[in-house]
């Protein structure tokens, strides 16, 4: 990676990163990815956040889901930990809390592979800086 | 989709559940639509919720019996059932899309904006959420003394505890002249309980780092330090990721942007002092000292690291600067109240549901962030009281729930607005002892330097323990009042100045706890051994010796069939005996 410099490299730099997150996020092909992320902070992975990850990166690829698993930070959730979050394409994204490998595999089966919602979800409960521009 | 969090499942959201299960059974709907339980909505007060997808129609107070309704009337016929729906107490109107419910905006995320969104060892998913533009901006579209004005018109001020006007802080950094100047992150989060900083630094490593550089370049500093614990592994890990990235892109180290303005960070690890917090221990125990505070002034921003003017501010502090240069300060002053602005994030612990990381506008008061953010007391227990400020700050009681969360607010009920802990206490904690918990603590993290500190508050911590085994007299109490009061205000640095805050709030607010432990030897809320008896009732006894036979100092004696009886001086009030007990024969006095 070459060097940023100028503020209008960064903001172009920006741009194109937001298109392909948009993309990811909003993209309405059958083919766009699903998109997992799983809050890995000291009290995720505490919890067992990486055991989730690891299961959630390996069985998505085992059954041929085309997603992406990234690790985030504290959602904030302490008491539902581990908490992941999952954007299907096109659709607003859904928290679940309490998820151990067998929560894993039912949100892939249900929610993930048929939009069926599963017990466990944490409804939003803030707003963000965007929401309030 | 219906609430299964502690308060809607007491009042039977699980059944709500079945009855709409069966109901659309019943119709032969059940392929059609889904019922699925979920976490506490927080909005406690009002439950049990029922919220149905995707319309957002948002159902409160529901009753077991209303599943048909529902399914009939807003499944089949797409109608709203306009009974349950939310009502706004102030426009006396029904809310039918919760998105439009005041609730929801109870909770703004600032210094968390990209906590849980964006992989925090991934420069560029910061880099598309705005990252490093307010930087950017700084750099190169305003002056030094431009960005320090609008930090002073912000309002922000500083989230370690203080709550010194961080513009301020900084112009004194940038009015004194010198060769080099450090721009300091106090990661020494100490608190017990509390974990905002480690997880902004776990979350959002580039946010602290982009501000850093932002307060370098305002301020005449070419250096950052980051002063952690050694015990926040994954922060620092994190925290070293993003400084090789930000190098990487150019954003620290030499003519960042094309600029001309050079920075960079570096880790300082602390070994998990509380008094390192401290500034001025914090920056002698960056050189290699004792992490000792020293009197001030000379304050950091004169003579800081080194002897060089120094600006030191807390993590969230940090956290909260891209935000302002981006947004505007004005739109930051404008959210919470006149003089405390922006946001506060809290780690939010003890008896209570939702056990939690939040961020509310300044001003909302306690008994929206306990009840409706909260989710209320754990088990259904009543509400005690609720201590902030950790070691440093007080405990308040029911009657300060409608208290305004901010600087002034908090220290004028007794407490303080501290770094950002708030754990909350039901009517099984013994005040007593929580103020002998704080003091174990303070006791524990005294560096030893001035007496007052380091031998008065060992001495307040014999008298709590004295009154905590029921042989205290009223003078006690009044020395405990009055030597808390001369350690206030003698004592060298804050933590020391602060450390009786916990008793004289507690004394406040609950001197009958203490007169009760001390006139009658009786702890009310039953958690002192020395003051508890385990006596067996005699009319629900049966005799069956299961009792006597788990008692491991052998107190308990009684025939089979006869009623059992305890050696109060024999007993080490272990309490196997009770949970042993199958017929409530055995309780406390």
């Amino acid at each position: 990676m070459s060097k940023i410099k100028s503020l209008a490299e960064l903001k172009k730099m920006k741009s194109e990163l937001r298109n392909k997150v948009t993309l990811r996020e909003k993209g309405d092909h059958p083919e766009s990815l699903v998109q997992v992320r799983v809050g890995m902070a000291t009290s995720g992975i505490a919890s067992g956040a990486k055991e989730v990850y690891n299961y959630l990166a390996d069985e998505l690829e085992k059954r041929n889901i085309d997603a992406v698993v990234t690790q985030t930070g504290d959602m904030g959730y302490s008491y539902a930990e581990p908490t992941i979050e999952v954007t299907l394409p096109g659709k607003e994204p859904i928290v679940f809390g309490w998820v151990d490998t067998r929560k894993a595999d039912e949100i892939i089966e249900k929610y993930i592979r048929n939009e069926e919602l599963v017990d466990g979800i944490i409804p939003q409960n803030y707003e963000t800086i965007d929401d309030r521009k | 989709m219906v609430c299964g969090g502690t308060g809607c499942r007491a009042a039977a959201s699980d059944t709500i559940d079945e009855n709409l299960k069966e109901e659309l059974k019943s119709r032969n709907l059940e392929n059609d639509v889904q019922v699925v339980t979920t976490g506490c909505f927080g909005f406690c007060e009002k439950g049990p919720i029922v919220k149905s997808l995707p319309d957002n129609t948002f159902y409160t107070e529901v009753k077991p019996g209303d599943a048909s309704d529902i399914v009939k009337e807003h499944v089949i016929k797409g109608r709203k059932v306009e009974r349950l729906l939310y009502k706004d107490p102030n426009k006396k109107t029904t809310v039918a899309d919760s998105k439009d419910m005041g609730f929801y905006k109870k909770q703004l995320r600032i210094a968390l904006r990209n906590c849980g969104f964006i992989d925090p060892e991934n420069i560029e998913e910061y880099i598309a959420r705005d990252g490093y533009e307010a930087l950017g901006k700084a750099l190169l579209e305003m002056t030094p003394a431009d960005v320090i004005e609008q930090v002073k018109a912000s309002k922000i001020r500083g989230r370690g505890g203080g709550g010194f006007p961080a513009g301020l802080k900084w112009q004194f950094a940038a009015n004194n002249k010198a060769d080099q100047k450090y721009v300091v992150c106090n990661a020494d989060e100490g608190d017990p309980g509390a974990f905002m900083d480690r997880s902004i630094l776990e979350g959002d490593p580039h946010s602290v780092l982009e501000a850093m550089t932002i307060c370098g370049y305002s301020t005449g500093a070419t250096k950052g330090l980051i002063y952690i614990r050694a015990e926040y592994p994954l922060a620092i890990k994190r925290l070293n990721i993003a400084i090789d990235q930000a190098r990487e892109f150019g954003l620290l180290g030499e003519d960042i942007l094309g600029s001309g303005f050079d920075f960079d960070v570096e880790l300082r690890f602390g070994a998990g002092a509380f008094v390192c917090g401290e500034e001025t221990a914090l920056i002698h125990s960056m050189e290699g000292e004792r992490g000792e505070p020293t009197i001030k002034p000379p304050f950091p921003a004169e003579s800081g690291y080194l002897g060089k003017p120094t600006n030191v501010n807390n993590v969230e502090t940090f956290a909260n600067i891209p935000a302002i240069l981006n947004q505007g300060a004005e739109w930051f002053a404008g959210i919470g109240n006149e003089k405390s602005t922006g946001t506060k994030v809290f780690a939010l612990a003890g008896k209570i549901n939702n056990v939690g990381l939040i961020e509310v506008p300044m001003g909302t008061t306690l008994r929206e962030v306990i009840f409706e953010i909260g989710g209320g007391i754990k088990d259904g227990k009543k509400f005690k009281a609720v201590q902030t400020g950790g070691p440093s700050g007080g405990c308040l009681t029911e009657e300060h729930l409608d208290t305004p969360i901010d600087f002034d607010n908090l220290l004028a009920a007794g407490s303080m607005m501290g770094s950002g802990g708030m754990i909350v206490m039901d009517e099984d904690d013994c005040m007593v002892s929580v103020s002998k918990f704080y003091l174990d603590f303070t006791v524990e993290e005294s560096c030893g330097k001035c007496a007052p500190c380091r031998i008065g508050n060992k001495r307040l911590h014999e008298l709590l323990n004295k009154i905590t085994e029921g042989k205290a007299t009223r003078q006690d109490l009044e020395i405990l009042r009055n030597q808390s009061e001369v350690i206030k205000d003698t004592a060298l640095c804050g933590l020391g100045q602060t450390s009786p805050n916990p008793i004289l709030s507690t004394m406040d607010n609950f001197w009958e706890e203490y007169v009760a432990h001390v006139d009658d030897q009786k702890c009310p809320a039953g958690q002192c051994k020395d003051l508890m008896n385990y006596i067996i009732d005699e009319e629900n006894c049966v005799g069956c010796t299961a009792c006597a036979r788990v008692c491991p100092v052998g107190a308990i004696t009684g025939e089979r069939k006869q009623l059992h009886e305890i050696d109060t001086s024999l007993c080490i009030k272990c309490g196997a005996c009770m949970e042993k007990c199958k017929f409530n024969a055995i309780f406390i006095k």
